[in-house]
């Protein structure tokens, strides 16, 4: 078996544009069949790592494997094995969905039926509406079949759902859990928590080109270690941290006759977790820059 | 799963035609393409056939709308090569839609062979549109041997070679896809004024025909004049030759450059640092 165990083989990966690094040594393995999701706010390096691995750009340096191929140097037989949903969305398209998806399954050696991936995004009635006549939402849903017409084995989805209403969000995810449920190895990227929670079964979060976490869901919520414990005293709000709240509000309990006012215990949530560790990698660039100007 | 992944894929000639009836269509369905590429000959034609009726130019019996329908022949193949091309595979760069063929597993080949299969059929139904007008409207004869249709075929071919290419070419020199129109049509409007497509090449001021001179409309224009026109007329000319080799010189010259900076310049991606 291998190396052919994993879809996704990235060492030390990096990509610099002039004295900026976009991307600034990452490793990462995707198994096959897994839902990997790349988290991270906006500029985070997260785009540039999938295009690399997509095979559209060049990377600075590292050692990149995806389904045993380097995307530095994509051929057909690997593009046929590969889909990929892109950021951005054209509606100036003249095709209609089934035109689209027709010319599109023409192009691969086993390609999933058409009339079947309409209706697997709902866009069955839509079938000959041109780009310009469909909503954002089922713009992004024909972008999906799109990049899963030729059956692959491996999808990269970069930032799906951005701009999405929370509904169309929710009918999104139950399409990709359809794809995963299919075998279908996904890589994800996006900035939204709860998706990378929802889908994912593992989460690699990224903040300025370095990887700063990688576990699965549960093992990044389970890294909070503290929890809040807030009440209302003489007016004021008080919150506090805590790693043992039991003991905590003992405490607070021995010292407050009576009812304590609006006495809540909070534990982090995934998003503490997140926005913790983004934090952090933001503090050190900070002080990097500081120590950089000191010097 | 053993038995799917055999399957061969498809055909290379499969997916140039496929690729050509979805480059058709886009061309046929897109409103600035039919009026601005496709018919923008056809109207000046008959618009300056309105005008200038049926005069005769010097003492030839060869009238104006005849002289016009050999230059709104080149300026078709000129837009359906170079403009249409420049402008919209600019702003499919611009749209990403260029990046997103470059995701699928269609060779390059099969992409450019479709494209330039669309401008050439264009480019048959734009002439065989213009030569029914002249045929009907201004008493153009066709040729009956096969001498002037040889210098047909060639001279359409290596035009729409050359203008194909300088088209590639010239997309990827353009930083911006939504510009491109407003780049493009003053520099194509040139040369129809200074090629001999909307006045008479001999009556230009002769800076303005040595300028036109280097450009491949002029050469275009004064080809498909050697095809339509009769024979006589030659000695009308500036050179008083159809200077057919100057003009296979010329167009296979534009031709190779536009092809090298097509080839070293192009990108699927708006931005690319390999």
């Amino acid at each position: 078996m291998g190396m052919n165990d994993e879809a996704i083989q990235v060492t030390s990966l990096r990509k610099t544009y002039g004295d900026k690094h976009a991307v600034d040594g990452i490793d990462l393995e995707v198994h096959r069949g897994e839902v990997f999701a790349l988290l991270g706010p906006n500029g985070a390096g997260k785009s540039t790592a999938v295009e690399i691995l997509g095979g559209f750009r060049k990377r600075t340096a590292g050692e990149v494997t995806v389904l045993g191929v380097d995307p530095a140097h994509p051929t057909r037989q690997w593009r046929e094995r590969l889909g990929v949903m892109l950021q951005s969305t054209s509606a100036r398209s003249v095709l209609t969905a089934r035109e689209a998806l027709q010319h599109a399954a023409r192009l691969y050696p086993n390609p999933r039926d058409v009339d079947e991936s309409l209706a697997a995004v709902g866009l069955t009635e839509k079938a000959t509406a041109k780009p310009q006549l469909l909503s954002g939402g089922q713009r992004r849903r024909l972008e999906v079949a799109l990049a899963v017409i030729g059956n692959p084995e491996l999808v990269f989805l970069d930032e799906p759902t951005t701009g999405f209403d929370p509904e169309a969000r929710r009918q999104f995810w139950t399409l990709i859990e359809a794809l995963r449920d299919h075998g279908t190895t996904i890589l994800l990227t996006t900035h939204y928590l709860d998706e990378a929670d929802r889908l994912a079964d593992r989460i690699g979060i990224i903040a300025n080109g370095s990887m700063v976490a990688l576990d699965t869901p549960e093992g990044l919520r389970s890294r909070a270690t503290d929890a809040w414990v807030s009440w209302v005293e003489d007016g004021a709000t008080r919150r506090e941290p805590t790693p043992t709240p039991t003991a905590f509000l003992r405490d607070l309990l021995a010292r407050h006759d009576g009812e304590i006012p609006r006495l809540q215990i909070t534990h982090p949530s995934l998003e503490d977790v997140y926005l913790d560790l983004i934090g952090a990698s933001q503090a050190d660039l900070d002080a990097a820059a500081d120590e950089e100007v000191a010097a | 799963m053993s038995a799917l992944e055999t399957r061969p894929s498809p055909s290379w000639r499969s997916l140039v035609a496929d690729r050509m009836v979805l480059e058709l269509k886009e061309f046929t369905r897109s409103r600035e393409q039919m009026i601005f590429i496709f018919a923008f000959p056809m109207i000046f034609l008959v618009l300056f056939g309105t005008i200038f009726g049926g005069q005769t130019l010097g003492d030839t019996d060869v009238t104006i709308s005849q002289y016009f329908l050999a230059g709104m022949i080149a300026t078709g193949i000129l837009n359906t090569g170079f403009q249409s091309l420049a402008i919209s595979l600019s702003i499919d760069r611009d749209e990403d839609v260029l990046k997103r063929i470059h995701a699928t597993p269609l060779p390059a080949t099969a992409y450019f062979t479709g494209k330039i299969a669309q401008v050439l059929l264009v480019s048959i139904a734009q002439i065989a549109i213009l030569l029914m007008l002249g045929v009907l409207l201004y008493d153009v004869a066709l040729p009956t041997d096969a001498g002037r249709w040889w210098t047909f075929t060639w001279v359409f071919l290596l035009g729409t070679a050359a203008s194909s290419a300088v088209g590639i070419a010239t997309s990827s020199l353009l930083r911006n896809g939504k510009a491109a129109s407003a780049i493009l049509t003053p520099v194509v409007l040139f040369l129809q004024f200074t090629s001999g497509v909307f006045f008479v090449f001999t009556q230009l001021p002769s800076y303005l025909q040595t300028v036109a001179e280097v450009f491949p409309l002029k050469w275009l224009a004064q080809g498909m004049r050697s095809v339509f026109l009769p024979e006589y007329f030659e000695t009308q000319e500036a050179s008083g030759s159809w200077e057919h080799p100057m003009t296979a010189v010329m167009l296979s010259a534009w031709f190779v450059i536009g092809l090298v900076v097509a080839v070293r310049t192009f990108r699927w991606m708006r931005s690319d640092d390999s």
